[in-house]
């Protein structure tokens, strides 16, 4: 008997007769569909120690000067050009090595959505966000919303979300409670978030 | 342990893992209720985060709500538990993924150990993973001549002190921030012998010590969360961005997980994204939550590999009211309010599962007879059940198994002796005689005579009142 036929097996004399169909789940929980709520979204990032940005598109480039002005930072290839100032060195990830990312200073991303209720953005993998990769290594991330991709609950976003792409949820910067369960910000990911949130009513 | 019967479910079998201690809980409670510091530490830790999670929960309106829905789908999960595995496979297959089962934890060592050595790797990085410390994975892979690396600060602040993990969330729970700046002046390579015991210092130490190690290794071992078995997605709930590293950097994934993580729809992580970093760690989301499903051609692993592992878990499906300890996520919210385990700390439990949860978790996976102390190792006050956010009803899973493990022949004879006397009325009136007479004789406070001792070395017996019931209803 391999060992897939043995588990198997065994889980069924465990289990007993199977049901003849999924069992209905109550799911009179907060479904989703509620409004979101840009306010409450800027409340939660802030409350994790990240820094949030309200302007409009056309001053994104003075934000990520502000934050990376001097710097040098990795960009995914269908970032938005207009969102990067002259001050940055940008370098476009088209299949960098893990070094070549690690060494530099920063990153800037669009995002797939964002959660207000908990403070959280979610990255997929599009060509305006790039490979996990280069959000994780550099210790500055700036993270370009629009008001449009904000939702307002969990289920709102796993609605949206489509799980065959890689799925990066982020909420905060890189944190632990490792010691005496007290939150302490900056272990491995970026130590620095800083989440840039465009108005309703603005262009891709 | 019984002989295990081909295709028949099975408990985990002795001689590795961590799933039994060296000595009952009794004697290993005694040994750590002693140590003042441990339940300074302890005390300290469970109060910081009883008080965060209680104010994150509040905000929710529909708390009871997720509960009970994240209840029902384990408990679907549980009834088709087979079909949504070969549903899971299917997914991660179609997906690029390469899908292994594991009857036991000796199957499951050596298929992640082969795995590695096929790489030509002699060294891997692990996310904190439940399964793999269950199953003594870095025992295996060192066996083979492969280090394992623990990137997750607390399973690093234990694997550098040499050290067991005491809580499912927080290994290191039992440590405070001096003796964690004390373990890594003395064991992290290169360390600054500045260093402070400041967190952020202490987090920031683990950064610098790790960074090269991630850069350069490439195979991960990870566990899962969750699965799902409708798309093949596996998640990854984690804090510092270790496990972002290791899931994202390598060239190949090893994911071991025990059989009860599936989940069957990708909706149904609505449901536990909300439950699993409330009741854990008192974040309204956890810093960083990992999703994958098979390969994604040019982006993270291209490698990826899912051991789905029994190692007791058909044993604890075949007892129908055992069964819900397998509805657990791993959050230890119950270890946290439990008063046992706040004074006693997770080692005294011998198992890698402590306090409530590992108290019905444990025996079930083992057979009760190898944990046979763990069911008594709770005063069945039930802050548990109510802080159990897929409401595992711990309490009655604990005298359940008390009900199954062994018990000594006095206490049988005494039940019956017991059960006899009350069905006759006058041997009855007669014993209650003889307890106000043993109150004359002054007895209390000084239990009862061998074999029954055991009974009362941890209780006080009743007072005998200077008169029954009976005698007053008599004389009334």
């Amino acid at each position: 008997m391999s060992q897939r036929e043995e588990v198997l097996a065994r889980l069924r004399a465990a289990r007993g007769a199977a049901p003849a169909a999924p069992a209905a789940v109550p799911r009179d929980y907060r479904r989703a569909g509620a409004e979101a709520d840009l306010d409450l979204l800027v409340h939660r990032l802030t409350d994790y120690r990240a820094t949030v940005h309200r302007c409009t598109d056309d001053a994104v480039a003075e934000v990520v000067d502000a934050v990376l002005g001097g710097r040098r930072i990795v960009v995914p290839p269908g970032l938005p050009r207009r969102w990067l100032p002259a001050t940055v060195t940008a370098v476009t990830d088209d299949a960098l090595g893990t070094d070549q990312i690690a060494a530099l200073d920063g990153v800037v991303t669009a995002a797939a959505l964002a959660v207000a209720e908990t403070g959280t953005i979610v990255l997929d993998g599009a060509p305006d966000q790039g490979r996990r990769v280069i959000t994780l290594l550099p210790d500055v991330h700036v993270c370009v919303l629009r008001a449009e991709q904000v939702v307002a609950g969990l289920p709102d976003a796993v609605a949206r979300l489509d799980p065959r792409r890689p799925l990066t949820w982020i909420s905060g910067p890189s944190a632990t409670s490792d010691i005496e369960l007290n939150r302490v910000e900056g272990v491995h990911g970026p130590r620095n978030l800083h989440v840039v949130l465009l108005p309703p009513g603005t262009a891709r | 342990m019984s002989r295990t019967f081909l295709g028949m479910p099975a408990t985990a079998p002795r001689g590795v893992g961590h799933l039994r201690g060296d000595e009952p809980f009794p004697a290993a409670a005694r040994r750590a209720l002693a140590d003042p510091q441990l339940r300074r530490n302890l005390g300290h830790a469970t109060t910081t985060i009883r008080a965060k999670s209680g104010a994150v929960i509040a905000e929710l309106p529909d708390w009871q709500q997720l509960r009970a829905a994240g209840s029902a789908i384990k408990a679907d999960v549980l009834a088709r538990l087979p079909e949504l595995l070969e549903q899971l496979e299917l997914a991660v297959t179609a997906a690029g993924g390469t899908v292994h089962w594991a009857a036991d934890a000796v199957e499951a060592n050596r298929i992640v150990t082969e795995l590695v050595a096929a790489t030509g790797s002699d060294r891997v990085i692990k996310v904190k993973s439940m399964a793999t410390q269950e199953i003594g994975l870095n025992e295996a892979l060192e066996a083979a001549g492969i280090t394992s690396v623990e990137t997750d600060l607390a399973e690093l602040i234990v694997q550098l002190g040499d050290d067991r993990p005491s809580h499912i969330l927080v290994p290191a729970i039992h440590r405070n921030r001096a003796e964690i700046r004390e373990i890594f002046l003395r064991a992290m390579p290169g360390v600054d012998p500045a260093l402070t015991d400041d967190p952020a210092a202490l987090a920031a130490a683990a950064r610098r010590y790790l960074r090269e190690t991630f850069l350069s290794t490439p195979v991960a071992v990870s566990g899962a969360n969750f699965a799902v078995a409708e798309t093949g997605t596996l998640a990854v709930v984690e804090s510092e961005g270790n496990g972002r590293m290791c899931l994202t950097l390598p060239e190949t994934l090893i994911t071991v997980m025990g059989v009860e993580k599936v989940v069957p729809t990708w909706q149904d992580l609505e449901v536990f994204l909300q439950l699993l970093p409330r009741a854990s760690t008192g974040e309204r989301m956890n810093p960083y939550t990992s999703m994958w499903t098979g390969v994604t051609p040019g982006d993270g692993p291209q490698a990826v590999h899912l051991v789905l592992l029994d190692n007791g878990r058909s044993a604890v499906l075949a007892d129908e009211v055992g069964r819900q300890a397998l509805h657990c996520i791993r959050c230890s919210a119950c270890l946290n309010v439990c008063p046992v385990y706040e004074r006693t700390g997770g080692h005294a439990y011998g198992s890698v599962y402590p306090g409530p949860i590992g108290a019905v978790l444990s025996p079930q996976l083992t057979g009760v007879a190898d944990n046979a102390s763990l069911p008594y190792a709770s005063t069945l006050c039930g802050a548990c059940y109510d802080a159990c956010p897929v409401k595992i009803n711990i309490p009655e899973l604990l005298v359940h198994l008390r009900d199954r493990a062994p018990h000594p022949r006095a206490e049988a004879a005494a039940m019956a002796a017991a059960a006899y006397v009350m069905d006759h009325p006058a041997l009855y009136t007669a014993a209650q005689r003889a307890a106000r007479l043993s109150r004359l004789a002054g007895r209390r406070g000084r239990g009862l005579p061998p074999p029954l001792s055991g009974w009362t070395a941890s209780r006080d017996l009743p007072e005998p009142p200077p008169r029954t019931f009976r005698q007053w209803w008599a004389q009334r």
